[in-house]
């Protein structure tokens, strides 16, 4: 989302999913959306199917590069380099597109003189991608009528993820793929409502609608409709407010429907600074790590089931959700939860009865404070089955994809021109030694979900645990065999694990998911390396070794 | 079986066999060495190029080893880029394979409704060592079996295996017309074919153009014989009319409704007749891409077909620049492995692709989006021999013949107790009558007792009703269908409780599972009947039957739970079976 709203002003994916069912070449990086992102991937299979041509990017060849017309097993960490070399052979090949670039653009000069050194030799040397590999996805993304960009996690979760969505914003710039129907830059989003969480404000420096809280004509209108004053500075992400934790300046956590101590990297830290809170209130629908170590437990509702409002999913639609049943036990309605303590701290809200009346009175609030949610009352919602944002109509609707300005004839329409960034290749932190000499990444599984706090509580015939996934080489070289228990070490800690051979794996690279936790706490040898512009950690690039352990050893610990 | 690909190996023979077909593996993610090369690329994009591929590997597998194994499961998955799980639900959909270790040659030894009526049962079977199977398409020469021999050089049997024209009773008849060559002309030879007449109609269609060809189909009048008997013409210019490309044609030679063989005395006896009607049909109806769906039971019309091909191609009759009219049609036939569901049609579409061959809903109807998504053709064989006389001599001299809107000739399959069994073609408008006593009636000292008139989909009639005339119009009107042309005729000797029962049971284990009110349908139906056979009934069993029989045809997807319980109904209600 940084990346996003760093160019274009809006952090959100610019493309809706028809696009992608209609689009001629698709890029799928770092993301293995067959099994991370099933129904996204259904879309880009109908893509498929209408003739688009995929490419897949991605060190392990995933279910979904299985899909890939090419696909490119870049070395983890290389995604700046390999886009850099990418740009460098499409301006090189004279297919830059030079129009868009002049008309809706700014910093290209600079851009171009900083991928000049990647030439296609050093590219493919540091990449591992062979020279003919990344001519044919630079010359195909650069002659495509239309192109998709998507990526997830395998280009976030990295000391330098913002730098990699810039590096990936660069391509779409440069080919003239964003702001026209059926190409465009999408970031694949994990929850239901995570592009909704951010659009509502849920982040640290925005209110509602992407409104910049340092903005004093923004802040007017929120306090005048809420009756309370709004601190004039940003606040902290979730990574700096576990640094501020640290530093002790952090005293009390209000954490709603989330997981830290089991989600955040280096985890044995992130649960010392919680349990060392003077106050720790914990709002969810299940009594999770996090929960436990609380000192208030409230418990919400099922947002998807026993709750009124909207969710808003990855292509910016905005959808209804309806109550159907009544929360179990004394668990409330989150709204409810929330209105009770700003009364019990002095301010009463008052948004009617039922909570249908109160859901929809808290949207129409957002609807008079954000413009870009002004035209999508509950009726019009409704009726259209859902309205992608900015609609600040009441009667019209906008373009299904975002930023068409930079495409405008006349440059008062334009507005500010999307930025070139000039971005550095710069390898993980946690670098591979004779110690540490294999690449840990880390993933996920078709059958469980993130630490499986909700997929655990039910049985799949797919799933098998976790497993450290390792390359038959490699398994052999260490006289390892499937299901052997083997000891993988970081620099920060020691697990157990059984092996798993994975023929997708080439020799040095190995895999692992998070969703056990209880059983292998993967995010034990995962690195503290936060990107510093949005706050998420290195997940993807940890180094590692395996030893044999006694067979003796239980495979659990 | 697995989402993944798991330990098994394939063995030498597997792989060889599978390679045999697709061609050595280019890079070790289509299960080669693997090779550093490998490590940081692949083309691939395997699934959606390649996935039609998997019956046709299935079979290689199978007829090389008599099996398909966990090894050669995941080898196959591996070549293919498809899960080994949906590699599993493939294999084991079809009746030919097997997914358990088998050794040695397989006799499938025919207990269906022909062979039941000559006397043998399942325990029969069982005492040869041999597998009970489903109609080998041979009633005019019951009882029937097949030998599958599996090895480097496949041989598959049957037995007894006169010559094709035995199945012609009036074979060489000058007055035949859809038969006329059968019996005379060599069918392994393009050369007799032309001698005979043949390769005539062709150049006539090209003269015409694709649009006079269709006025003239649509002209004589002639419907589907495949049972549905839906209007040829109105299909073909469907088909011609779509936009996208590419279109395909689809000749459904799956003849499995029990009782039925007139598509096979054609395809072993005058392939090349069919094989220039496919050619005209694909000229009119802009379809470039043919396929000959073939059931996998005929190993002589696959033989026969596939020679055909290779002659028409080398003559220039098939492939690129079809007798220099400047139109190009490649044929090719696609072998079926034991499934009765894969003659309905867009089963089969399902088959050619590499999916469980499961019917899909209509609409879209195969005119717009069929095989591969695109614009389809699909008729049945003797639909499209009777387009070389309405070519040859016009639509309207062909209308001429027939009652009403029956229109031209009619292949009837005659089979149990008649003198001659075979295969019969008559101008529409032939009493039933008439044509058992063509065949030579009930054998002497024998009582007709029933007549199933159309398959195990379709329905009994009495001796009281044999005046009935045998066009689609006054069938419908006495509450028959003519169906794919059975003509079954049961005498005095013939136990119509186990006759009923077979049936259920048929369908039962055809019914590919994928809707409810068939799988559920088809298993309580017959459930039903052992109760009441058994002498256990309970009450409102009756009721009970009638109520499934009206949940199948209300709600199945496919032909198959609808025409389910027909033929059952009207035994119980006509004949009086298990009253």
């Amino acid at each position: 989302m940084v990346g996003l709203a760093t160019v274009f002003g809006a952090g959100g994916g610019t493309s809706s999913y028809q696009e992608i069912e209609d689009t001629d070449v698709i890029v799928l990086w770092g993301s293995n959306a067959r099994e991370a992102h099933p129904i996204f991937f259904h879309h880009i299979l109908k893509g498929v199917h209408n003739g688009a041509k995929l490419f897949v990017v991605d060190p392990r060849r995933t279910a979904s590069a299985q899909w890939a017309d090419l696909w490119l097993g870049n070395n983890v960490g290389t995604d700046v380099a390999l886009s850099n070399t990418i740009a460098r052979e499409i301006i090189h090949a004279g297919l830059a597109h030079t129009d868009f670039i002049a008309r809706g653009t700014s910093g290209f000069e600079e851009y171009a003189a900083s991928v000049e050194g990647w030439t296609l030799q050093r590219g493919s040397d540091v990449t591992g991608v062979p020279v003919d590999a990344i001519v044919e996805i630079a010359h195909s993304f650069a002659k495509a009528g239309r192109a998709q960009m998507c990526w997830t996690l395998g280009i976030t979760e990295h000391h330098n993820g913002v730098d990699n969505v810039l590096s990936l914003i660069n391509l779409a710039l440069l080919c003239g793929h964003v702001g026209r129907w059926g190409s465009g830059l999408n970031p694949l989003r994990g929850q239901n409502n995570v592009q909704g969480g951010g659009d509502m404000g849920a982040i640290p420096n925005r209110l509602a609608g992407f409104q910049d809280i340092l903005d004093p004509a923004v802040r007017a209108k929120f306090e005048s409709a809420w009756g309370v004053d709004i601190q004039p500075k940003y606040g902290w992400h979730l990574t700096q407010m576990f640094e501020a934790m640290a530093r002790g300046e952090l005293r009390a956590v209000y954490a709603i429907g989330e997981n830290p101590a089991q989600s955040e990297a280096d985890k044995q830290h992130a649960i010392h600074l919680l349990q060392s809170l003077d106050h720790l209130v914990v709002q969810d629908i299940f009594l999770t790590k996090t929960a436990e170590l609380a000192d208030v437990v409230l418990p919400g509702s099922a947002s998807w089931c026993e709750s009124e409002g909207t969710v808003t999913n990855s292509e910016r639609r905005v959808q209804r959700c309806r109550k159907a049943l009544d929360p179990p036990g004394g668990a409330r309605d989150d709204i409810e939860i929330i209105l009770d303590i700003c009364r019990r701290l002095g301010k009463e809200f008052h948004y009617g009865e039922g909570p249908r009346q109160v859901a929809e009175a808290v949207w129409n609030e957002v609807r008079s404070l954000s413009p870009m949610h002004a035209g999508m009352s509950y009726q019009r919602i409704e009726e259209l089955g859902g309205i992608q944002w900015p609609c600040p109509s009441d009667t019209e609707l906008e373009p299904s994809y975002l930023h068409h300005r930079l495409w405008a004839d006349n440059p008062a329409d334009r507005g500010q021109p999307a930025p070139f960034s000039v971005v550095i290749d710069d390898p993980p932190v946690d670098t591979l030694s004779d110690e540490f000499p294999l690449r840990l990444t880390t993933g996920r599984r078709l059958d469980s979900y993130n630490t499986g706090v909700q997929s655990g509580g039910f049985q799949s015939p797919l799933r098998w645990g976790e497993s450290i996934d390792v390359s038959p080489e490699d398994a052999e070289r260490l006289e390892l065999v499937d299901g052997e228990t083997v000891a993988i070490t970081s620099r920060r800690g020691s697990i157990l694990a059984p092996v798993r051979i994975d023929r997708s794996l080439r020799p040095g690279l190995v895999f692992m998911t998070f969703h056990f936790p209880d059983e292998v706490d993967t995010n034990i040898l995962t690195i503290e390396a936060n990107d510093p512009k949005s706050g998420t950690a290195e997940f993807k690039a940890t180094a590692v070794r395996l030893d044999k352990v006694p067979a003796s050893e239980p495979a659990w610990t | 079986m697995d989402l993944k690909i798991g330990a098994d190996q394939p063995t030498d023979d597997e792989r060889d066999a599978v390679d045999a077909l697709l061609g050595d593996p280019t890079s070790s993610w289509q299960g080669g060495e693997r090779m550093v090369a490998d490590r940081h690329m692949a083309r691939g994009a395997g699934t959606r190029v390649q996935r039609h591929q998997l019956l046709p590997s299935l079979h290689a597998v199978n007829d090389r080893v008599g099996w398909i194994s966990p090894g050669a499961v995941n080898y196959l998955a591996t070549r293919l880029d498809i899960a080994p799980a949906e590699v599993y639900g493939v294999a084991t959909f079809y009746g030919l394979f097997s997914t358990t270790e088998r050794v040695g040659p397989q006799l499938h030894v025919c207990v269906d409704l022909a062979c039941q009526i000559a006397g043998v049962t399942p325990a029969d079977v069982h005492a040869t060592g041999g597998h009970e199977s489903p109609c080998l398409g041979l009633c005019e020469r019951a009882p029937a079996r097949m030998l599958v021999t599996p090895g480097l050089l496949p041989r598959v049997t049957v037995t007894p295996d006169p010559p094709v024209a035995a199945a012609i009773p009036h074979a060489g008849d000058p007055s035949l017309v859809l038969l006329a060559r059968v019996g005379v002309v060599d069918p392994e030879s393009l050369e007799s074919y032309r001698a005979h007449g043949g390769y005539k109609a062709l150049p006539k269609a090209v003269a015409m153009g694709p649009a006079a060809v269709i006025d003239q189909v649509t002209a004589s009048g002639l419907a589907g014989r495949g049972g549905a008997a839906f209007p040829t013409g109105r299909k073909w210019s469907a088909v011609a009319s779509q936009p996208v490309t590419t279109h395909h044609l689809i000749c459904n030679g799956d003849e499995s409704e029990p009782g039925t063989f007139k598509d096979r005395v054609i395809m072993e006896g005058d392939p090349f007749a069919l094989i220039e009607a496919i050619t005209i049909a694909a000229f009119a109806t802009g379809c470039r891409q043919g396929w000959i769906y073939l059931r996998g039971e005929y190993p002589l019309a696959r033989r026969r077909l596939t020679n055909a091909i290779a002659q028409g191609q080398a003559a220039g009759l098939l492939g690129h620049n079809i007798i220099g009219a400047g139109f190009d049609f490649d044929l090719q036939v696609f072998l079926g492995a034991g499934a009765y569901i894969c003659g309905e049609e867009t089963a089969i579409f399902n088959s050619i692709e590499g999916f469980r061959g499961e019917p899909r809903n209509k609409p879209p109807f195969p005119v717009e989006v069929g095989l591969f998504g695109m614009p389809t053709l699909v008729n049945n064989v003797e639909t499209l021999v009777n387009v070389l006389p309405i070519v040859l001599d016009g639509g309207a001299a062909y209308a001429a013949i027939g009652v009403g809107p029956s229109t031209g000739w009619k292949l009837f399959c005659l089979s149990g107790a008649v003198a001659r069994p075979g295969v019969y073609e008559v101008r529409f408008g032939v009493t039933l009558r008439q044509l058992i006593e063509l065949a030579g009636g009930v054998p002497a000292g024998r009582t007709l007792r029933a007549v199933l008139i159309g398959g195990a989909a379709g329905s009994f009639v009495t001796p009281d009703e044999l005046d009935v005339v045998l066009t689609t119009e006054s069938a419908r009107a006495a509450g028959l269908s003519l169906g794919s042309g059975v003509v079954m005729v049961l005498d005095d000797t013939v136990d119509l409780v186990a006759f009923v029962r077979r049936i259920a049971a048929f369908f039962r284990d055809e019914s590919c599972g994928q809707c409810v009110p068939c799988r559920v349908g088809t298993v309580r139906q017959e459930e039903v009947l052992v109760r009441l056979e058994s002498g256990r009934g309970l009450a409102g069993d009756r009721q009970l039957l009638a109520d499934i029989g009206q949940v199948m045809r209300d709600a199945s997807i496919c032909a198959l739970g609808q025409t389910a319980p027909i033929a059952i109904e009207s035994a119980l209600a006509k004949l009086g079976v298990l009253s």
